[in-house]
């Protein structure tokens, strides 16, 4: 793998028009920061965005020659993502503005199927943004919006101002029920401190889980988030709310068609889990969305971190295990018609004897 | 032994060329350097994308992030053909009779010597373009394939089909032949004749770099620890044949290739930015230039094969005599 150290920070910002999304990238782009931004836009059209350097290009999937159907990049990114990295001293970090209609899974495997890109870049995070009024809407008449969701990193729900404390709930609730890993916002007009959207390391195996310490703690019965726990609580302290999550049925919420499966179990044989987790995601790839988990192996010092989007799936040796933690196994599936029931046994079987 | 003029420019080199003799050096901030009795440069752009030397090797035709296409010449003229806007241009090429093509998004367009420019729509982005070396026929690179123009009439295009993204496109000198370069770690070619497919694969890597050999014999490539050069002698192509694998290194990658303009020789540059040519007849290699700082994106052998202009992504560049 290329040094992380300069590599070029990418951060893809999703969302309807309206959503909130220009005015979150205006900000991004004229704060005081010191940063330089490089975005790759959609069209120019009537989004007014202030930055020296906007390159726009048209959305083009290419699914590889492989036969599998999910594996697609994004081909004008892996052009403009060339042609920008061959002047590198323009710019600090690159923001891909894509459109509500657009497929967030070819953007980001873009940045770990494509050799140059790679080399060159790394994904920081998938942020997406939804209007509040508007998302119930939204899920009705569109894939891509719960797909957008379903992918993010980080989730802003925008325009709060304009729905009941009622709404808002239900609002989130759909967005948890989408997405349990996510960090959830409650913002109007996008006013969120900028180091919550900004180098998050959401796909960096050795920060990903850190900045998120108990990632998948909140569907569990003994977690009792401390006054530290920044997960997605900001606005609401009814920590009974976790258990709206529906883990492992198709969620019961109208118009919702992604679940998550979160999955624990014990410290795992690793000639059993690396033969599963490949075949899993080769088997069920088109239908996984995203997945992310902490492993624990018998007789090995170190937690072991491992993320996926699709097929991709990327795992390290993270850091040594802390004293006070329980060497136990966690992993979240992210995704459409997985059968929770296969996956948890299946999972359970490659414990360690 | 070979001597090495260096050329030290400050940022990544996108062509190398040689116009009217005079090596030139299109980097991507924009600026075309040359050696004419010392180092000159002209700015053709506020970002340089791409850049091909003209038939006749007179000029360079350009595209640049400024949506505009040049032609500069070795006089240090720029000359405008073409401006789109704040479109990038993504690719050119230069055809007979001084045609010149230029790709954005997903049009394609054809400016003929008299300025008269003819516009083409694809549903999918332009690629990669290439002219044919005879008649006026143009080739562009396209997702799932390729599609052939025939600018100067208004003729139906062919279409020929493979899946996968296909990002560059070249001709055979003799025509006969249309070979693409992929987004994955393959080339795909096709007898025009026939349309019969020609499948090049078993690459670590994206090719990058294509050059044919003198009389269109070989076709030379990168993506990989050595240059794959396959056989185009026969009336089917490289098929059913092994390529020749020259100039293998352990440690790194072919970026570049250049075939020589009258021997079965290839330059071929590497990630850590040395040069061999290696002979095809028996392998034989020469050591042209030591590792510099950064992998060499660009080669041109001069009219007569004797110096070899070299670009890399750090900028040392230069100019390798190999007569001396």
């Amino acid at each position: 793998m290329a040094d992380t150290q300069t590599q070029i920070p990418v951060t893809v910002l999703t969302g309807h028009l309206g959503s909130g999304k220009t005015t979150l990238l205006n900000r991004i782009l004229s704060e005081d920061h010191g940063k330089r931004y490089a975005v790759i836009v959609n069209e120019f059209g009537e989004i007014g965005i202030d930055n020296d350097l906007i390159v726009e290009s048209d959305e083009e999937i290419y699914e590889m020659n492989n036969g599998c159907v999910c594996c697609t990049v994004r081909g004008d990114l892996v052009r403009v993502v060339e042609g920008l990295t061959r002047r590198p001293g323009r710019f600090d970090a690159i923001i891909v503005e894509t459109t509500g209609l657009a497929d967030p899974a070819p953007v980001a495997q873009t940045f770990f199927m494509d050799d140059d890109v790679r080399a060159k870049t790394r994904l920081d995070a998938v942020v997406a943004l939804v209007d509040a009024k508007h998302l119930p809407l939204r899920l009705k008449d569109s894939k891509e919006a719960e797909d957008q969701i379903a992918f993010a990193d980080v989730v802003l729900l925008n325009k709060t101002d304009l729905v009941s404390q009622e709404e808002l709930t239900q609002v989130e609730a759909m967005i948890r029920a989408i997405n349990p890993s996510a960090r959830i916002h409650r913002t109007t007009r996008a006013g969120i401190s900028l180091d919550e959207v900004l180098d998050r390391g959401a796909f960096d195996l050795k920060r990903a889980l850190d900045n998120d310490p108990h990632f998948l703690d909140h569907d569990h019965p003994d977690h009792v988030c401390g006054p530290d726990c920044d997960h997605d609580h900001h606005h609401h302290h009814d920590h009974d709310g976790h258990d709206h999550h529906h883990h492992g049925e198709l969620s019961a919420i109208h118009d919702v068609t992604v679940n998550s499966i979160s999955l624990r179990a014990g410290e795992m044989d690793p000639k059993k889990f690396f033969p599963w987790i490949q075949k899993t995601t080769q088997m069920d790839g088109p239908n996984i969305l995203r997945l992310k988990g902490i492993i624990a192996f018998k007789d090995d010092p170190e937690r072991y971190v491992v993320q996926g989007v699709h097929m991709i799936i990327e795992g390290d040796h993270q850091r040594p295990w802390k004293d006070n933690e329980k060497h136990e196994s966690r992993l979240v599936f992210i995704g459409r018609d997985l059968d929770a029931e296969r996956l948890k046994r299946t999972f359970e079987a490659c414990q360690a004897a | 032994m070979p001597t090495v003029a260096p050329l030290d420019l400050d940022g990544h080199c996108v062509a190398v060329a040689w116009l009217s003799d005079i090596p030139h050096f299109a980097l991507a901030d924009g600026i075309v350097h040359r050696l004419d009795n010392g180092h000159k440069h002209v700015e053709a752009h506020d970002g340089l994308l791409c850049a091909v030397t003209d038939l006749d090797g007179r000029t360079l035709i350009t595209g640049g992030e400024d949506g505009k296409v040049m032609s500069v010449a070795s006089d240090g003229t720029a000359v405008q053909f073409a401006e789109l806007g704040r479109k990038w241009i993504s690719s050119v090429a230069s055809g007979p009779q001084g045609a010149v093509a230029y790709a954005s998004g997903r049009a394609a367009y054809v400016r003929f010597a008299d300025g008269n420019t003819r516009q083409f729509d694809h549903p999918r982005s332009v690629e990669g373009l290439a002219f044919a070396p005879k008649g006026m026929r143009l080739g562009v690179a396209r997702y799932n394939g390729a599609t052939l123009h025939f600018p100067a009439t208004e003729g139906k295009p062919t279409e020929l089909e493979w899946a996968g993204a296909h990002t560059g496109i070249t001709f055979s000198p003799n025509g006969e032949f249309l070979v693409t370069t992929m987004q994955e770690n393959a080339l795909h070619g096709w007898k025009l004749s026939d349309g019969r497919h020609m499948r090049m694969t078993g690459y670590p890597a994206k090719v990058k770099s294509i050059s044919w050999s003198v009389k269109g014999r070989w076709l030379a490539s990168s993506g990989a620890p050595a240059a794959i050069v396959w056989p185009f002698q026969g009336k089917d192509g490289p098929m059913g044949k092994a390529p020749l694998e020259l100039g293998t290194r352990g440690d790194q990658m072919v970026t570049s290739v250049a075939c020589h303009v009258t021997d079965d020789i290839a330059a071929i540059g590497y990630t850590d930015g040395m040069v061999l040519a290696a002979r095809f007849a028996d392998e034989k290699e020469v050591l042209l230039r030591r590792p510099g700082k950064g992998a060499i994106t660009s080669m041109a052998w001069d009219r007569e094969g004797r110096r070899l202009a070299f670009g890399t992504e750090a900028g040392d560049c230069g100019v390798i005599d190999i007569s001396a």
